[in-house]
């Protein structure tokens, strides 16, 4: 049992996927890099980076772990008439559209304490909660398609799903956050 | 139970963690948005970001796991004590992917841009930065995890249910606080080094 908790064999079981995500979360880098100068140019839209990818990704891995739960526990079927299914996929996007207009307010809030803020706190919310609420619909959909191909391949979905939905996550909500920016801005 | 009322259920449990989550990216955002003169000093370190900070919930969500199911399966004792054998080959082990996940993350960003012919700075000042900010946060992280984990068993909470928003909200916050004073210094050391130049 000691030989589990060397530092060699923790490595080994960790770092390959380790690996993976970071260069997935490169990706999520380079959507971010490319529109740099509209983030550095609005305190705003930056504040909101970390909590926009960190919201995504833990609705996706909530959900992810309640649906594996179900899915061990073998009362989870995949059919959209499926109540445990349907009720966790409305609660992921009711999370989002109550959690985003929250997220859109206290950014321009503090942005506007640590420096001058160059858009309006309506224009950061209506980014924020449309981001949110696409981000939503898109994680639910993620999960549901990982968690399906880990059913179908016989895959524990502890151990895949969650990691797996936690970087996509993060990673659409860079490209979603760019696209509201695009958008409303 | 119908939709609705499954719907409500796991709405009620999950709105606490995704709460405290959000404040710790909220101020996590702020640090990152006071950050603007160093993004822009080094070009290439918002490409950084999201892998540094996911690198942060990845080892250190993998190590409170790890730690938890030690706990409870009696392999590990409840105490901080350094000579614990596993526990320190768990930390060092965290420590060691968290900078060799940060260095890749440094090294392929570097690569990725000047692939794409986007401005770049020098690869030695991106792997400092990441390599400065990952051995920062992850001793702070190692720390608050065992902290919480310990704590929360000894009063007969489950550690699994702690790890996880422990480890998003402080992740966040200490991986950008952290990554602000690694580019400081990083800037600093090349600006004796150029200047002594």
């Amino acid at each position: 049992m000691a030989t589990d908790w060397s530092v060699r064999a923790i490595t080994r079981a960790t770092l390959p996927v380790l690996v993976g995500l970071t260069l997935v979360e490169l990706g999520s880098g380079l959507v971010l890099g490319s529109f740099e100068r509209r983030l550095l140019a609005s305190p705003s839209l930056l504040v909101l980076v970390p909590v926009t990818i960190g919201t995504a990704g833990n609705l996706g891995s909530i959900l992810a772990s309640r649906l594996s739960t179900a899915f061990h526990l073998g009362t989870l079927s995949f059919s959209p008439a499926d109540d445990e299914l349907a009720g966790n996929a409305v609660a992921t996007v009711a999370l989002a559209a109550t959690l985003f207009p929250v997220v859109g307010l206290g950014a321009w809030t503090l942005a506007s304490f640590v420096g001058t803020t160059t858009l309006a706190p309506t224009t950061v919310v209506v980014v924020a909660s449309s981001a949110g609420v696409v981000l939503a619909v898109l994680a639910v959909a993620v999960t549901l398609a990982a968690t399906y191909v880990a059913y179908r391949l016989s895959l524990d979905p502890d151990d895949v799903v969650i990691p797996v939905v936690t970087n996509v996550c993060d990673v659409l909500g860079v490209v979603v956050l760019f696209a509201a920016v695009l958008v409303f801005t | 139970m119908g939709t609705v009322d499954v719907a409500r259920d796991a709405y009620r449990e999950a709105l606490p963690a995704l709460a405290a989550s959000l404040v710790g990216g909220l101020l996590a955002g702020v640090v990152l948005g006071g950050m603007r003169a160093e993004l822009r000093a080094v070009e290439g370190l918002l490409v950084l970001v999201p892998a540094l900070l996911a690198t942060r919930g990845n080892v250190y969500g993998s190590f409170g796991a790890r730690l938890s199911t030690g706990l409870h399966q009696g392999l590990v004792e409840p105490r901080v004590d350094a000579g614990d054998e596993r526990l320190r080959a768990a930390a060092s082990a965290a420590l060691a992917n968290g900078l060799l996940a940060s260095a890749l993350a440094a090294v392929g960003a570097a690569v990725l841009l000047r692939l794409l012919g986007r401005p770049v700075a020098p690869l030695a000042t991106l792997l400092s930065v990441a390599l400065v900010a990952g051995l920062l946060s992850g001793v702070a992280l190692t720390v608050v995890v065992v902290v919480v984990v310990f704590a929360g068993y000894r009063r007969g909470r489950n550690p699994d249910t702690l790890v996880g928003p422990v480890v998003t909200t402080t992740g966040d916050v200490f991986g950008v606080v952290f990554l602000l004073l690694a580019v400081r210094a990083t800037l600093a050391l090349v600006g004796l080094v150029g200047g002594a130049g």
